[in-house]
């Protein structure tokens, strides 16, 4: 059974105007995205800056709420939880933020930082929680001496790492990492994914990982799934998805990943125009503006994310039409 | 053939091993401590406030005469004597001075003190909760603001009777929406934090975020602020008393020691002229600590 099953979530942000701050207007962020994690797996999420990915994962939080849709994590329906049982189920739910400057508050100490999870869930006495921290700590490559210091004593990736640390903290189930790594420089960049990755093995975890780095996705990824517009387009496992992309705008965005190769033929499929605004999103397929492929009910109906074969989902009419 | 001694490539963590900075160097304190006494009207300032504070609790051991004890030797000229000369009453002037310090920085801070505390938390309610909450205490912020300050707190002695007390009152409540909107501006920016998110994911409650995450990140305007409003505060007793609505004779309030000194003018200058510097240095030391404190938390005007 899975551990979490999203089902066609819908996130939209009202637009106010007006003298009178009336609502003129929604942004869709997030529409029409289903999903679901089986327990150790790990989903990428990738997708350009505004594709709704990182609101995607925020609403499954309910960091937002959320406008339509339905999660079930660990058989809870997250988004009809009292505010109380919400908080008890957090526990098992965490985030990795991506700012590791803006995610640890400037006045604590790392002491306190991960240890408050411990508190907040009345999990163990002052002792035990000690214990945990300096733990915890050493879980992800640090020292206990680093426990009595502020977050601006230490670097991006060590920062990241405490942040990591207090995702772990209450042993969570699952592990919503939104751009852990974007904010990171390439070469602690991989220090903090294989971190990651041997934490996963470690505490049994399951990750959603959101990242617009398709080369990270692929690195830590089970199954990859894509989003344009707040919908997600394709959701394949990872290598079907890398060699055997179905969607056009899939196809571009790999065509898009530089190759270290200088002899290396490649055909670089290049988008004409920009992305659609999502206040007003194009009717049928988000995509046909720009897609080398649009056929006439591109335009009018929207295509349906359906399995085109061996768990490869993808939301197209040129394939929806063959199987 | 040569490598025979191939170390392993050091994937894991090496950065975390390597301390980043030594403890000394980024101490908040020291920082602040170096930033303040290179700030000249921060210095200033606080010496100037300091000094005042040092004749309020030293005011018995400094000043010879009794304050409220009249003596013969009425509007004698300042002299070896009598420093500042004596009033209408034959008062020492400068042993007045000395004991209205107390009255000026006593109220100032109990009223200030007071402001804080129930400005602070109508700002955080506001801000921290939006919705209806908060259009009804910013609103309830703009009609108070819409008064001159002064006129405000005249209403309020008016309605309450004339007394050192009622003025105190008066004064920590017309300074409550300055702190209050300053308080909601500030939670406004914090609460949207990634760290405060990050204290929702983790599934805390809202009383603890506000305490623990949002008011500590609050502080630093609302104590420049203070300082700042502390000046207009020891204005503020001052003015009342000169309306004889703040504290009564033979209270040796500033205020109310220039409203006594008016008819001396030119017979006696000094019955005016001391009261009135020492409100203008007390007013001027805290306005430099304020201004100078402002800089040093400016995070724009850190090199």
């Amino acid at each position: 059974m899975a551990l979490i099953d999203v089902r066609n979530l819908k996130k939209t942000f009202p637009i106010h105007g007006g003298v009178l701050g009336r609502k003129v207007g929604e942004v869709v962020a997030v529409d029409d995205v289903s999903f679901s994690v089986e327990p150790g797996e790990t989903l990428g999420l990738v997708g350009e800056s505004g594709c709704g990915k990182s609101t995607t994962g925020r609403t499954i939080m309910r960091l937002y709420e959320p406008t339509a849709g339905e999660v079930e994590f660990a058989g809870k329906k997250l988004f009809q939880l009292k505010a109380e049982e919400l908080r008890q189920v957090r526990r098992d739910l965490q985030m990795v933020f991506q700012d590791p400057f803006a995610s640890l508050n400037p006045r604590q100490k790392i002491s306190t930082i991960l240890e408050e999870p411990l508190i907040v869930h009345g999990l163990g006495d002052a002792q035990e929680r000690k214990e945990q921290v300096r733990e915890l700590l050493h879980v992800v490559g640090m020292n206990e001496s680093h426990a009595s210091r502020y977050p601006h004593q230490f670097s991006g990736g060590q920062r990241q790492r405490i942040g990591i640390a207090r995702a772990l903290s209450t042993r969570p189930k699952l592990i919503i990492a939104d751009e852990p790594v974007s904010a990171l420089d390439v070469s602690i960049q991989s220090q903090v994914l294989n971190l990651m990755m041997d934490l996963q093995e470690q505490f049994e975890l399951t990750y959603i990982f959101i990242a617009h780095d398709l080369s990270v996705v692929k690195h830590i990824s089970d199954r990859v799934g894509v989003m344009y517009l707040g919908r997600l387009v394709e959701l394949a496992p990872r290598d079907e998805l890398y060699k055997k992309p179905l969607h056009p705008y899939t196809e571009a965005l790999l065509s898009a990943v530089p190759v270290p190769d200088p002899d290396a033929k490649k055909e670089r499929i290049i988008l004409s125009g920009d992305v659609p605004s999502p206040d007003n999103p194009p009717q049928g397929c988000a995509f046909h503006p720009r897609c080398p492929h649009v056929m006439d009910v591109c335009r009018e109906t929207r295509p349906i994310f359906d399995d085109a074969g061996g768990g490869h989902f993808v939301a197209c009419h040129l394939h929806n039409a063959k199987a | 053939m040569q490598t025979d001694n191939v170390q392993p490539p050091v994937t894991n963590l090496p950065e975390a091993g390597a301390v980043s900075h030594s403890t000394q160097q980024d101490n908040p304190a020291r920082d602040f401590a170096r930033a303040f006494f290179r700030h000249r009207s921060a210095v200033i300032g606080s010496v100037l406030v300091l000094i005042f504070i040092i004749l309020a609790i030293l005011a018995p051991v400094i000043t010879p005469y009794d304050y409220t004890e009249p003596s013969a030797d009425a509007l004698a000229a300042p002299s070896a004597e009598h420093w500042f000369g004596t009033d209408d009453l034959g008062r020492d002037i400068f042993t007045r001075i000395v004991y209205g310090s107390r009255i000026s920085l006593w109220v100032g801070f109990i009223s200030i003190a007071g402001s804080i505390v129930v400005g602070s938390l109508l700002g955080l309610l506001a801000g921290y909760y939006g919705k209806w909450q908060d259009t009804l205490i910013s609103r309830l912020f703009d009609i108070m603001l819409a008064f001159p300050s002064i006129l405000l707190a005249i209403a309020i002695v008016a309605m309450l009777g004339p007394g050192l007390n009622n003025a105190l009152i008066a004064i920590a409540i017309i300074n409550i929406p300055t702190f209050g909107r300053l308080m909601r501006s500030r939670v406004l920016s914090v609460k949207v934090e990634d760290f405060v998110l990050a204290a929702r994911a983790i599934g805390m409650k809202n009383s603890r975020i506000l305490w623990h995450h949002i008011l500590p990140n609050c502080w630093t305007p609302i104590m420049v602020q203070g300082t700042l409003s502390f000046a207009t505060a020891v204005i503020e007793v001052a003015a009342l008393g000169f309306l004889g609505l703040g504290a009564q004779p033979p209270d040796p309030e500033w205020g109310t020691m220039l409203s006594d000194a008016r008819d001396y003018l030119q017979l006696a200058p000094w019955t005016m002229v001391f009261p009135g510097v020492a409100i203008m240095i007390t007013v001027l030391g805290f306005n430099l600590l304020g201004d100078g404190l402002r800089d040093i938390f400016d995070p724009r005007m850190k090199q």
